[in-house]
């Protein structure tokens, strides 16, 4: 069914997006959104706007009926999740799809499949994926578990079946310490996620974090290439490129098929993400969960394919077969995203909500900022800190490392405090410039260098 | 007997228990010491713990569980 009238569930920079990107395609927009958000930037460039609640996100963004009813009173035909709230939860598709509308997204069983993270891992193993070893599935009892780290080595990580987004997760050094966790692991993940079942994984410390992006129809698969996120504060992204000048031609050949045999084994529909761990010495990489939504990083992909990846996902969810052929699907050039959040990096990256007095975006050849930001808005304090990505791309990795020096110079805002000295800190860093980082470089890094954030 | 308020320390979402299904941390009526934790304030999705500056008994909170709020906002009244 084409889609004529499409309805944003979601805020931010991301609701910005897929308005722009329905637009072009000629669908009618309109943004739900909390008491908060009413001078939004999505809002305002919406056809219509519709508030669905208070600003607490449990009474507006999650609140699944409010949705509904907003989409029913603007004639909408088709939701758009975005990424966050709504986008995996698979009850909500069910109730979208009940309502005789569009989800724009996957079928509720792939969320619901791939939302189990040991569920995916099963998945994962039979499309003949490597996965991080170990345990097969749910893992309750005490003694078992004790077994199987003793098989596997430390550290080890608990991880919560339900969890994923880098929620759910702790390491253990040792047995001591393990004894201790595991209990409490399952205890968390039932307050959390109304799901007890943990599971455990070996953890390696310096891999790095890579993913592949993937668009299929529901029956053919094709892989965007890949992006590497290795630089995370508390498991959350902070900087990421594409594609990840760590692996050889010969890696990435493997990795993306790996990718497309899994996405394709669950007969994937819509924009998906598979995250692995890439670890360099041995040059092997294991799966760790899929994402079955649009992520926060796509531009990146976007940048180095020229594909529009919001653009292709609302076309897969109005009916039409995949456009693109992997032969289409060419790799050009380097692309780095800069997390730009209302945290204080000076101050334990303390959330900084408040109003925007001056604002003004980078731009020139080869800049790209998705934001919120306009100047006099209200950033409130219920949401992400996520505030815009400042994304560059150049010929070369080198070139796109000034050209991101550059544009963080030009984007000016005052009133609220940002991640901008983190990013310029970043940028300036040899390690970072020689690409020599892995998912436990970042937090130690922030320590050396507090004094420089300021 | 005087009427303490307790503020909330920043703008965000009031909640009163430390998870969903989880007891409050303080009914109204409890008796309260200094630096009980009273509630929890969601900021950009990180949790800050609301604590008492004083000791006394809960009269009455000001808020609901889930409500918005700004710094600065009384949430808990104590009888001190």
């Amino acid at each position: 069914m084409a889609i004529h009238s499409l309805l944003v569930a979601n805020r931010g920079e991301i609701a910005v997006r897929i308005v722009r990107a329905a637009r072009e395609l000629g669908m009618r927009t309109i943004v739900a959104h909390s008491r908060a958000d009413a001078d939004s930037l999505a809002v305002r460039l919406a056809d219509r706007a519709e508030e669905i609640g208070p600003p607490p996100t449990s009474k507006s963004y999650l609140n699944a009926e409010a949705i509904l009813v907003a989409a029913e009173n603007t004639g909408a035909d088709a939701i758009h999740p975005g990424y966050g709230f709504l986008a995996e939860n698979a009850d909500f598709v069910r109730a979208v799809e009940a309502a005789g509308l569009v989800f724009v997204g996957p079928e509720a069983a792939t969320i619901r499949l791939m939302g189990d993270k040991i569920a995916a891992r099963g998945v994962a193993a039979k499309a003949g994926v490597p996965t991080v070893a170990g345990s097969p599935g749910r893992i309750d009892s005490p003694a078992a578990a004790r077994t199987l780290v003793a098989r596997l080595g430390f550290p080890v990580l608990i991880k919560a079946a339900a969890g994923g987004g880098g929620r759910g997760i702790r390491v253990a050094h040792d047995e001591t310490e393990f004894d201790r966790l595991f209990p409490q692991a399952g205890m968390e993940a039932l307050a959390a996620f109304g799901d007890g079942g943990v599971y455990v994984e070996k953890f390696i410390p310096r891999a790095r974090h890579v993913e592949v992006q993937i668009l299929g129809d529901g029956e053919h698969v094709v892989h965007c290439y890949e992006r590497e996120c290795s630089l995370q504060r508390r498991r959350q992204k902070v900087w990421e490129e594409a594609p990840a000048v760590s692996l050889p031609g010969k890696v990435r050949r493997e990795l993306c098929a790996c990718a497309v045999s899994l996405a394709r084994s669950v007969r994937y529909r819509g924009a998906g993400t598979l995250e692995f761990l890439y670890d360099e010495d041995s040059e092997t990489f294991h799966f760790l969960e899929m994402n079955t939504r649009i992520q926060v990083e796509h531009p990146v992909t976007e940048c180095v394919t020229g594909i529009d990846l919001v653009r292709e996902m609302l076309m897969i969810a109005g009916g039409e077969p995949l456009r693109l052929r992997q032969d289409d699907i060419d790799l050009n050039g380097h692309a780095i995203e800069c997390r730009i959040n209302a945290e204080d990096p000076a101050n334990g990256f303390l959330p900084n909500p408040g109003v925007v007095e001056a604002f003004m975006a980078p731009g020139g050849p080869g800049v790209r900022f998705d934001t919120m930001l306009y100047p006099g808005c209200t950033i409130p304090p219920f949401y992400d800190s996520l505030l815009g990505k400042l994304v560059v791309w150049d010929q070369s990795r080198a070139s796109a490392l000034r050209r991101m020096e550059r544009a963080l110079t030009e984007l000016d805002l005052t009133g609220v405090k940002t991640t901008k000295p983190l990013h310029q800190a970043l940028a300036a860093d040899r390690d970072v410039r020689s690409a020599n980082v892995h998912t436990g470089f970042l937090e130690p890094w922030l320590e050396r260098h507090r004094a420089k954030l300021g | 007997m005087t009427t303490i308020q307790i503020l909330s320390p920043l703008p965000g979402v009031f909640y009163r228990r430390s998870a969903p299904g989880q007891p409050p941390y303080k009914e109204e009526g409890a008796p309260v010491a200094v630096d009980d934790v009273i509630g929890l304030v969601e900021l950009m999705k990180s949790f800050h713990e609301v604590k008492a500056d004083s000791a006394g008994t809960v009269t009455k909170f000001l808020v609901d569980n889930e409500e918005a709020v700004v710094a600065g906002q009384p949430l808990a009244e104590l009888d001190g």
